[in-house]
């Protein structure tokens, strides 16, 4: 020992610094190193299909885990579905006390808990001692809190029941937080789904809730490969759907559950852009890519992984960057001075190691430093790709490894361009000492998180989650909470089914979920003495309409007119003596349908009420060209001015009363179209009001900063249009998207399609500039589908029936935009409390949380 | 333009010199390098004012890389011994107190001529070292007792110099200060700087000043105090350090000790980047002194990581790095006696400074 003293004075070398980890096996041996589930408050026995899970930073199994069969998850989410009214009428209170126990739990035995998600994962102990852990205690913490202040804070809302979570294996323990906490928060019970790498946390966690007493059920642990996940994504007693995982897997369930009225929120990849311009804190700024992409190994959904630099800064910041590249330290995960850790399996390693091969092939510098890297397990060196073009597969690829790649930027504006030229928007990082470059550039980025002069900060009270494909949802703060609630009305009433489901969708609606046909609809304005029922609706002439191709060559049929229309005893509506021609609404023109075809409109007497353009694929396309053009600079036009533009809406169609009540009167009577029009007007007022209103807010992390939720458009919306009350419901689905700064191309009911010639009137007439609403008349069945399956349409709402619905979730899978529709019920058009406010802004905007810390 | 051109005769004074000063200046006369590149002692070289302009500091950011560095490293054991060994080999051995006397700076001395008991030193093996503590650094007024005490001993003795802790005496008095210290023996002066220079933004002011200063110091070794509890935003420490260091100081250092807040590890991160970016721009290597709040072992070990790290071994020597403390060597002592015998110590068993 003496003489080593001497060297090790003179070399300076740092030694190793082992975290102890025999309190962490002498648990699992305890256990036998196998587990089973946690189902309805007990372990199960480990029998049948079990996997082993491994230390990556050494291969040794740790233990042998059950691999749950449907059986199993059948019995969890029966356990879960038992145990949700008893863990409902606890209340806010009880259930803060338990979420409450779970924190404490977590803080008294955090040593425990982080060295056993290291070994089971492969990152530092550092950041699983540091981050990880406190971020679990506090997101326990955090939502203790919003139970006990459910009823206030989130009044008319109830728990949406019973929710399946899937987590991924880069986060176990945080990522469990994230899911189990609000969840049970809200009321809801749970399976959640660990990964098949990184099952051991998720157990210690399930012994936490055995400990605190937490009511058998409540939560369920169900161990598995991804057979497992789809068990409980596939399970019609799962009311919610919450997953964390790959891009790829989020397409899955989205599709798996398209059918279903299964609520959904995935997080999921990311490219994540690190902005720096030549005004940063080039020092600071690299070290932010340290917490960035070298945190976790890279294995992080929202790490900078994509480095954009301002040319004339480049190259000194690539110098730095190389330099402290040299001083981060690889090597077991368990040691205290490692920045580096292990990467979680052989497939992921092998992965990494192939796209760096790809992307020197494809022309970019590869580097890495020369540093000491240990001999076995899945290690890594920190590298850096310079000279990669948007083009190449690793700028477009999630790699999730330590590895960055970098690209130059001249200005502001290609900053934000190459930010944006991705298929994700999960987070974003701008560094710059200018808060007018760095604000505006937050704005302008596609992404949930944006984090200011700092990177991968996350706290419970503010939300996290993402634009485009990296999903759609948010965890954390009240925007999180929001996932696991649902209005109450739609839990309290029962489901008043619409009054006829659509046929001639391929699609076609799943056999369980079909609705009865000839359901009558429930709605408020029954109470004024008239009553709409489905066999209204059941006209003559329409199924042909639906039934018939639109590109068939028998353009007859839309022009014969029935046979009450020619006996023509009675005009259906007063004639304007000059034939007026109904036509597409496309970036505030009328355009001719490119089909070059109309059909027939029949009011309720059966009669021709006029013709209405007949829409195709190529309408669709050019109303949402028409709905992107102008989608920047509504969304940028200031609310008080979008509030105008509502307001004089409301002044126009005010002014054409009597003519659109007429018109209206056709389709639902003179009755209805009298309420209906005087609903509308309130209605477009309403969301005039709103326009400068639904504000965003701002969230106090633990920390010197302030984090701006920020509310912001979602961007093209695509509207399906219901049948019923056709006025009230196109005025109702388009004005709350218009008001928060969407852009919208919505398809009106069929059945009433001629209206929309009255509206677009007063649209040209009210300043709305061109382009913010198109409206394409149509099948709303085969229009949809278009929508749904655009690529550059960033959110579907569909309020027709099922197969509308599971046509539009379907369709959504290309890009993954966010889906909206009744789900099969019908909506009340004419109650406020179901068809306006809140929940239709919240669906119309996406929250953006930026990070601004500040102190000089 | 008066004050510029000042500026200009002093850096043509530097120049000529600079012929004189001794190449290699690291441990044992070994080149000090950063990133493999050689570098040279500073000297004073032209005011860069763009150099000052272009500083970019993001507290917020520095603050969160602060936090970490005593959180990512972790040294143990032997190591651990070693690296606190080194922390009082980098140690300027400090008493600057308004009841100083010649006694209770002899004792001080003599603790620095012996800074770790011998039992200690036998038990570790590290006879061989020699350790002492990197100088002993005392006021003016002490500078002949201390050279006296140290004789033989060659621990350099540093002075405070220049009006310390203010630094607001008349110009002339201070540089004469500084020829009193160096003809008294001392051959390191800590200087400190008139902070309102840094408030004004009056960069050249402040350059003459440093290097009329560093002019003064003829042999001796200087190290300029920022005074950065006064100067409180890191970007104003940022600049105050680019213009020392062109001002040729030998070493720059956070704090007289009598600021509110002394060296925390945002002030040292800064004013380390700073002079890794003027090595990487002059070739010249500059030394950094943490002073004021250090007190405890594990402090120690969090700096030295932050010089190994963001520097390299060049700057764990005491000829660029240096501690100003006055209590730490007691704990490090007390560390020591637990690495040695496994039982945690007390105060009252290791000898006083």
């Amino acid at each position: 020992m003496a003489s080593s003293i001497v060297e090790k004075f003179k070399s300076m070398e740092y030694g190793p610094a082992p975290e102890d980890a025999s309190g962490v096996m002498q648990w699992l041996d305890a256990r036998g190193k196998r587990f089973g589930h946690y189902i309805a408050g007990a372990w199960t026995e480990l029998a049948g299909e079990s996997f082993e899970t491994r230390n990556p930073a050494n291969g040794d199994v740790l233990a042998t885990v059950a691999n749950g069969s449907e059986a199993d998850v059948d019995r969890a989410v029966q356990a879960a579905r038992a145990a949700l009214p008893g863990w409902q009428a606890l209340g806010g209170h009880q259930r803060a006390r338990y979420l409450y126990a779970f924190a404490r739990q977590v803080q008294k035995h955090s040593r425990k808990l982080a060295v056993l998600e290291t070994l089971d994962n492969g990152k530092s102990i550092r950041e699983s001692r540091d981050i990880d852990i406190p971020l679990v205690a506090r997101h326990f913490y955090h939502h203790a809190g919003w139970a006990q202040l459910l009823e206030d804070e989130f009044p008319n809302s109830a728990p949406v029941g019973v929710v399946g979570q899937i987590i991924p294996w880069n986060f176990p323990l945080l990522m469990f937080a994230w899911k189990v906490a609000p969840a049970l928060a809200a009321g809801c019970t749970v399976v959640i789904k660990p990964a098949e790498f990184t099952p051991l946390s998720a157990i210690a966690l399930a012994e936490i809730a055995a400990e605190v007493g937490l009511p058998a059920g409540v939560l369920n642990v169900v161990n598995g490969d991804g057979r497992t996940g789809a068990a409980i994504v596939g399970h019609p007693g799962v009311d919610k759907i919450a997953f964390t995982g790959s891009t790829e897997v989020g397409r899955l369930i989205r599709k798996a559950t398209a059918g279903t009225t299964k609520k959904l929120s995935l997080e999921l990849g990311g490219k994540s852009p690190f902005i720096v311009f030549d005004d940063a804190d080039l020092d600071s700024a690299v070290e932010g890519l340290v917490d960035g992409i070298w945190f976790n190994q890279g294995q992080v959904c929202c790490a900078g992984s994509r480095l954009l630099v301002q040319e004339r800064v480049a190259e000194r910041l690539y110098s730095k960057i190389r330099v402290r590249m040299e001083t981060l330290r690889v090597g077991s995960p368990l040691d205290k001075a490692v920045d580096i850790g292990a990467i979680v399996d052989q497939v992921q390693y092998d992965r990494i190691k192939r796209l760096v091969e790809m992307g020197v092939a494809e022309g970019a510098t590869c580097w890495q430093p020369d540093i000491s890297m240990p001999e076995r397990g899945l290690f890594l060196k920190p590298t850096l790709l310079t000279g990669v073009a948007p083009a190449s597969t690793v700028a477009q690829e999630e790699i999730f490894g330590p590895v960055l790649v970098s690209m130059t930027f001249r200005t502001p504006a290609e900053a934000v361009e190459l930010a944006n030229n991705t298929t994700y928007g999960l987070a974003a990082c701008v560094w710059s000492e200018n808060i007018n470059v760095a604000l505006d550039v937050a704005a302008q980025v596609k992404a949930g998180v944006v984090w200011v002069n700092a990177t991968n900060l996350f706290d419970a009270a503010c939300g996290f989650g993402g634009y485009r494909e990296s999903g759609y949802g948010r965890e954390g703060g009240r925007e999180g909470m929001q996932e696991y609630l649902v209005p109450a009305w739609l839990k309290e009433e029962p489901a008043a089914a619409l009054p006829e489901p659509m046929p001639g969708s391929e699609f076609g609606p799943p056999a369980e979920l079909s609705v009865p046909v000839g359901a009558v609809m429930d709605s408020g304005y029954a109470s004024n003495g008239t009553e709409a029922s489905a066999v209204e609706f059941a006209l003559p002439g329409l199924a042909e309409v639906r039934d018939s191709d639109l590109v068939e060559d028998e353009p007859t049929i839309w022009h014969e007119a029935p046979a009450a229309a020619k006996a023509g005893a009675e005009p259906a509506y007063p004639s304007f003596g000059i034939d007026r021609t109904v036509k597409q609404y496309i970036g505030g023109k009328q355009a001719r349908p490119d089909s070059g075809y109309s059909f027939p409109v029949f009011g309720l007497d059966g009669k021709v009420v006029g013709e209405a353009p007949l829409g195709s694929r190529k309408d669709i396309r050019n109303a949402v060209e028409a709905a992107r053009s102008v989608a920047g600079k509504w969304a940028r036009t200031a609310a008080h001015g979008r509030a105008q533009v509502l307001y004089f809406i409301a002044e126009n169609l005010a002014q054409r009363r009597e003519e659109i009540v007429a018109k209206l009167a056709a389709f639902v009577g003179p009755e209805q179209a009298a309420i209906e029009f005087d609903y509308g007007i309130e209605r477009t007022f309403s969301y005039a009001a709103w326009c400068d209103k639904y504000e965003g807010s701002i969230h106090n992390p633990p920390f010197r900063m302030v984090t701006l939720a920020m509310k912001e458009p979602v961007g093209v919306v695509g509207v399906l249009c219901p049948d019923e009350a056709p006025l009230l419901s196109f005025l109702s689905l388009v004005l709350p998207a218009v008001a928060m700064g969407n852009t919208v191309v919505v398809v009106p009911s069929e059945r009433a399609a001629t209206l929309m010639g009255e509206l677009y009137q007063v649209f040209d007439t009210s300043d709305l500039p061109g382009g913010v609403v198109n409206i394409v008349a149509g099948k709303p069945i085969e229009l949809g589908r278009t929508l749904a399956e655009h690529d550059d349409v960033d959110a579907m709402w569909s309020f027709r029936d099922t197969a509308a619905s599971t046509m539009c979730k379907l369709g959504s899978v290309g890009n993954l935009k966010q889906v909206w529709t009744n789900e099969g019920r019908s909506v009340d058009w004419f109650d406020r409390k179901q068809a306006e406010g809140r929940l239709f802004l919240r669906h119309a905007t996406q929250i953006k949380n930026i990070w601004v810390p500040y102190g000089e | 333009m008066g004050i510029f051109s000042k500026s200009e005769d002093l850096l043509a004074k530097a120049e000529a010199s600079a012929a004189a000063a001794p190449s290699g200046h690291g441990a044992g006369g070994t080149a000090v390098t950063l990133h493999g590149r050689d570098l040279t002692p500073n000297r004073r070289r032209k005011l860069e004012l763009d150099w000052v302009e272009e500083v970019r500091v993001n507290t917020s950011a520095v603050e969160r890389r602060a936090a970490t560095i005593p959180t990512r490293r972790s040294v143990k054991k032997d190591w651990q011994a070693a690296w606190l060994l080194r922390a009082i080999a980098c140690m300027d051995l400090t008493t600057l107190s308004g009841d100083d006397s010649a006694e209770r700076v002899k004792r001080l001395c003599a603790k620095a001529r012996r800074p770790v008991q011998d039992h200690l030193v036998k038990a570790m093996g590290i006879e061989e070292l020699h350790l002492t503590v990197g100088a002993v650094c005392v006021y003016h007024a002490f500078v002949e007792t201390a050279v006296k005490a140290l004789d033989g001993s060659g621990i350099p003795v540093a002075a405070v110099s220049t009006g310390f802790p203010a630094g607001l005496s008349p110009l002339e008095t201070r540089v004469e200060e500084i020829k009193r210290s160096v003809a008294a023996g001392a051959s390191e002066i800590d200087i400190v700087i008139t902070r309102a220079h840094v408030f004004n933004g009056e960069w050249n002011a402040l350059y003459d000043e440093v290097a009329a200063f560093k002019e003064a110091c003829g042999p001796a070794h200087m190290k300029a105090i920022l005074g950065t509890g006064d100067l409180l935003t890191l970007r104003n420490v940022a600049r105050a350090s680019w213009v020392a260091m062109m001002a040729g100081a030998d070493f720059i250092k956070t704090s007289t000790g009598k600021e509110a807040v002394n060296a925390t590890l945002p002030v040292s991160l800064v004013m380390v980047r700073a002079i890794r970016e003027y090595a990487e721009r002059t070739g010249m290597s500059v030394g950094y002194k943490p002073a004021g709040g250090i007190k405890t072992a594990k402090q120690s070990l969090d700096w030295l990581a932050l010089m190994k790290d963001e520097l390299g071994r060049p700057w764990l020597e005491p000829s660029l790095f240096r501690f100003g403390a006055s209590s730490m060597l007691g704990d490090i002592e007390r560390q020591l006696e637990h690495f040695v015998t496994g039982r945690y110590s007390a105060t009252s068993r290791h000898p006083l400074a």
